[in-house]
């Protein structure tokens, strides 16, 4: 093929090592692959690489590129070394969001695979940090042909820039024992009641939706996630006492009581003489440590539901914030018990859109305006669940105390 | 003239089920335990005996053509056609009996991926997009995951870790790659430099203003233009101003380093979760291979797998042991900077007679 190719003496040097390289990946597609199209395109996107190696500086810059009918869901990049480079002038990358749970077969994958090729560089990842598959690298025009292709087919953009994100599940129930929800469901019933948020970005800033089965929280979603699910059970932990026998046999009573009884954060386990487990299923947290250390002979119980956080996020720009309770348990099992859980996502989604400032988190505005006046807002009642400990400081007014006191004891004798 | 657009079909996320391997399917919510038959194989059990065995293997995580349908060939090859992806950007090949399994990793294996990453493993890195394609990156996440994984690749191998290992990178102080038990992050060490004839033109000067974490930047008349300036002693470097301004540029060939923080932990088990701490900085910014930072990494590794117990995660292993001991085990100072001023810093002092000899 009559073009010439960069000089990569940096990028060389990621090519060896027992690791696959990237850019040994990257290199294919620039000298094996048919398309000259996509070979020159690679060769500047290298070109360009190099320099960044070389000069220790990035030299993409945003822009506003989407398909027809959207205003989101592409990140768009134009070279600022374009002269340089001209093949790989713009090299937009296409946020598809992936199936709940990460689930492929290979023919679909080789399907993807065709189309991109048709219409971008060829280099694809599964999955970026806010959960899309990426496909890396087109132009503004082969955009929408790619997207329409794969739009055909059951393929539909995530979410960029201030609007509702592409959603997060775990594998849970499809293949792990701990799970306590259907993640599949919660995940698709949040995310797909909002496309029109997701392709059309008119919110604050973005919101994010996670859904892990069980508090091993395998999603991040307490630490990332606007919205964050986890699944949990309300009834007592199932013993299997013949399969902790079994354990206790296998590793010792030492490694036991050092790994498992010892570790439980609220004391709720005890070895039994006979070398069964004792349970205090009042005290337990659901933390998880128990069951995965022995997952043959603990199991969440069968009164399962979900614990929802609300306001997790990254540093910018107040600084990490993990999301904190707002729902203890929420049971889902009757449509109903879904509706509403829908519901309460558009309550939030509605109350953060009004009262938010611009460019804020749901979890920054919390901090802000504190936690009773985001409850009062959607309309939730204070649970000491939704607290590590209760106030230290004797600084407030309370005016209504005796109004607050009435009503909590109201609404437990109504539970 | 112009072709006619085609109205989007908006259905959002596609449904798993129909990708997913049939004893997947038939099982969902039905899983009784699992087992780690030998490092990068899970083997779960469903009450009804159903049998799924997964191979999990390494990737180099921006995939070209040929090697998506390398990874596609081998799971029709030696698999059933069905594959799920990690979190951390791991390929998983599903099939429905152990038979399969030797193959599966053969394969793997031949074509230079590399299998592991289960349970008390060193698992992949999670990264971010870096200079291939971010337009703010100080670094390039995918070069050093390469470098890192090319030393750290016995332990993604093996899970001889006292617990799992989550690495995370990020190429700026946003911090996508997340939080990790060790994470690799940009830290800018010198205030924005500022183009003033740009940024009149290109930049939304009230939400640049607004968006700066310690209201250090105002809007000012320079040569004659509208601009912005930075106060530069209220400065903290953290680059906010400059994806809403790219005339502010934050990254620098020698200023922009990086840094180590540790303790990052998403999981409930034991204790709730909890977000990294700072232990190094001023590491060089030093492509290609970014050795300087791997040895580091490497350091800390060695200390936690040497002194951590059973299931003791890197965070939960520090907390015992003392931040004073830790600094002492990898050789690391311990300064001034380690010591927090953010809001809600004092939570983070030891407000107590607890002191380590």
């Amino acid at each position: 093929m009559a073009f010439d190719k960069h000089n990569t003496p940096m990028l060389d040097q990621l090519e060896t090592g027992p690791w696959p390289s990237f850019i040994s990946g990257i290199k294919r597609m620039r000298d094996d692959h048919p398309s000259e199209t996509i070979n020159k395109t690679i060769n500047d996107l290298l070109g360009q690489l190099e320099h960044s190696y070389e000069t220790r500086k990035g030299y993409w810059k945003g822009g506003t590129v989407s398909v027809y009918g959207y205003g989101g869901g592409i990140i768009p990049r134009f070279s600022e070394v374009g002269k340089s480079f001209p093949e790989s002038k713009e090299f937009h990358t296409v946020r598809v969001q992936p199936p709940a749970g990460n689930h492929y077969t290979t023919a679909m994958l080789r399907q993807l695979g065709d189309s991109w090729e048709k219409y971008g560089s060829g280099l694809v990842t599964f999955h970026g940090q806010t959960g899309n598959i990426m496909f890396i690298g087109t132009d503004t025009v082969r955009t929408q042909d790619f997207f329409d292709e794969i739009n055909d087919y059951g393929w539909d953009l995530g979410g960029a820039g201030p609007c509702v994100r592409t959603a997060m599940s775990c594998i849970g129930a499809a293949r792990c024992e701990m799970s306590c929800l259907n993640e599949q469901k919660a995940h698709r019933l949040l995310v797909n009641n909002f496309v029109d948020d997701v392709h059309r970005p008119a919110l604050p800033y973005k919101f994010k939706f996670k859904v892990s089965g069980c508090g091993n929280d395998c999603q991040n979603a307490i630490e990332r996630a606007d919205f964050a699910m986890l699944g949990t059970w309300r009834d007592n932990m199932k013993v299997d006492q013949e399969e902790v026998k079994a354990y206790v046999a296998k590793k010792g009573r030492k490694y036991i009581t050092d790994n498992v009884i010892t570790r439980c954060p609220t004391s709720a386990l005890s070895l039994n003489d006979d070398d069964t487990l004792n349970v205090n299923n009042r005290d337990c947290v659901r933390c998880m440590h128990c069951l995965n250390v022995m997952p043959k002979a603990l199991h969440p119980g069968d009164d399962k539901g979900a614990t929802i956080c609300i306001g997790g996020k990254r540093t910018l720009k107040i600084g990490d914030l993990m999301g904190t309770v707002v729902i203890p348990f929420k049971k889902l099992e009757t449509d109903e018990d879904w509706e509403s859980l829908v519901e309460l996502a558009e309550t939030i989604i509605d109350f953060w859109a009004e009262n938010a400032l611009e460019h804020e988190r749901c979890g920054e505005m919390i901090e802000r305006i504190g936690l009773v006046n985001f409850l009062e807002g959607i309309g939730i009642d204070p649970d000491p669940n939704m607290i590590s400990e209760p106030r230290q400081s004797s600084y407030v007014r309370m005016d209504d105390w005796d109004e607050a006191a009435e009503a909590y004891f109201a609404r437990k004798a109504e539970a | 003239m112009a072709k006619e657009m085609r109205e989007p079909i908006e259905t959002g996320c596609p449904d798993g089920f129909q990708y997913m391997h049939p004893v997947m399917r038939r099982n969902y919510g039905m899983w009784k335990f699992h087992e780690h038959p030998r490092p990068g194989v899970l083997k779960h059990v469903a009450y009804g005996g159903d049998e799924c065995w997964t191979v999990r293997a390494g990737t180099q995580r921006i995939l070209d053509l040929f090697t998506l349908r390398k990874l596609c060939d081998i799971g029709d090859q030696h698999g059933d056609g069905y594959v799920h992806f990690t979190i951390r950007s791991n390929i998983e090949f599903i099939v429905d009996n152990g038979a399969k399994v030797d193959g599966l990793i053969k394969a793997l294996e031949e074509a230079g991926f590399i299998v592991g990453g289960t349970q008390n493993s060193v698992t992949m890195i999670s990264h971010t997009q870096g200079w291939l394609h971010c337009d703010i990156p100080g670094t390039d996440a995918s070069g050093v995951v390469k470098s890192m994984m090319d030393e750290l690749i016995d332990e993604f191998r093996s899970a001889n870790m006292p617990n799992r290992v989550h690495i995370t990178t990020s190429c700026c102080q946003i911090n996508c790659g997340g939080q990790g038990d060790i994470a690799i992050n940009v830290q800018h060490t010198k205030p924005p430099r500022i183009n003033h004839d740009l940024v009149a033109g290109v930049c939304e000067r009230p939400s640049v203003v607004a968006r700066c974490p310690v209201a250090a930047i105002r809007p000012a008349m320079v040569n004659g233009k509208p601009s912005l300036e930075v106060d530069e002693k209220k400065c903290i470097c953290c680059g906010a101003c400059f994806p809403p301004c790219p005339p502010m540029q934050i990254n620098d060939p020698i200023h922009t380093k990086l840094s180590i923080w540790v303790g990052g932990n998403h999981s409930n088990a034991r204790g709730k979760p909890t977000f990294q701490k700072l232990v190094a900085s001023g590491i060089p910014n030093n492509p290609p291979r970014w050795p300087e930072a791997t040895a580091i990494v490497k350091r800390i590794l060695k200390a936690y797998k040497e002194g951590a117990r059973d299931w003791e995660r890197v965070g939960e292993w520090v907390e015992r042991i003392g931040w004073s001991r830790f600094f002492e085990e990898v050789e690391l100072p311990f300064t001034k900077y380690h010591i927090d001023n953010w809001r809600g810093a004092r939570k983070s002092l030891n407000a107590s007679g607890h002191v380590r000899f």
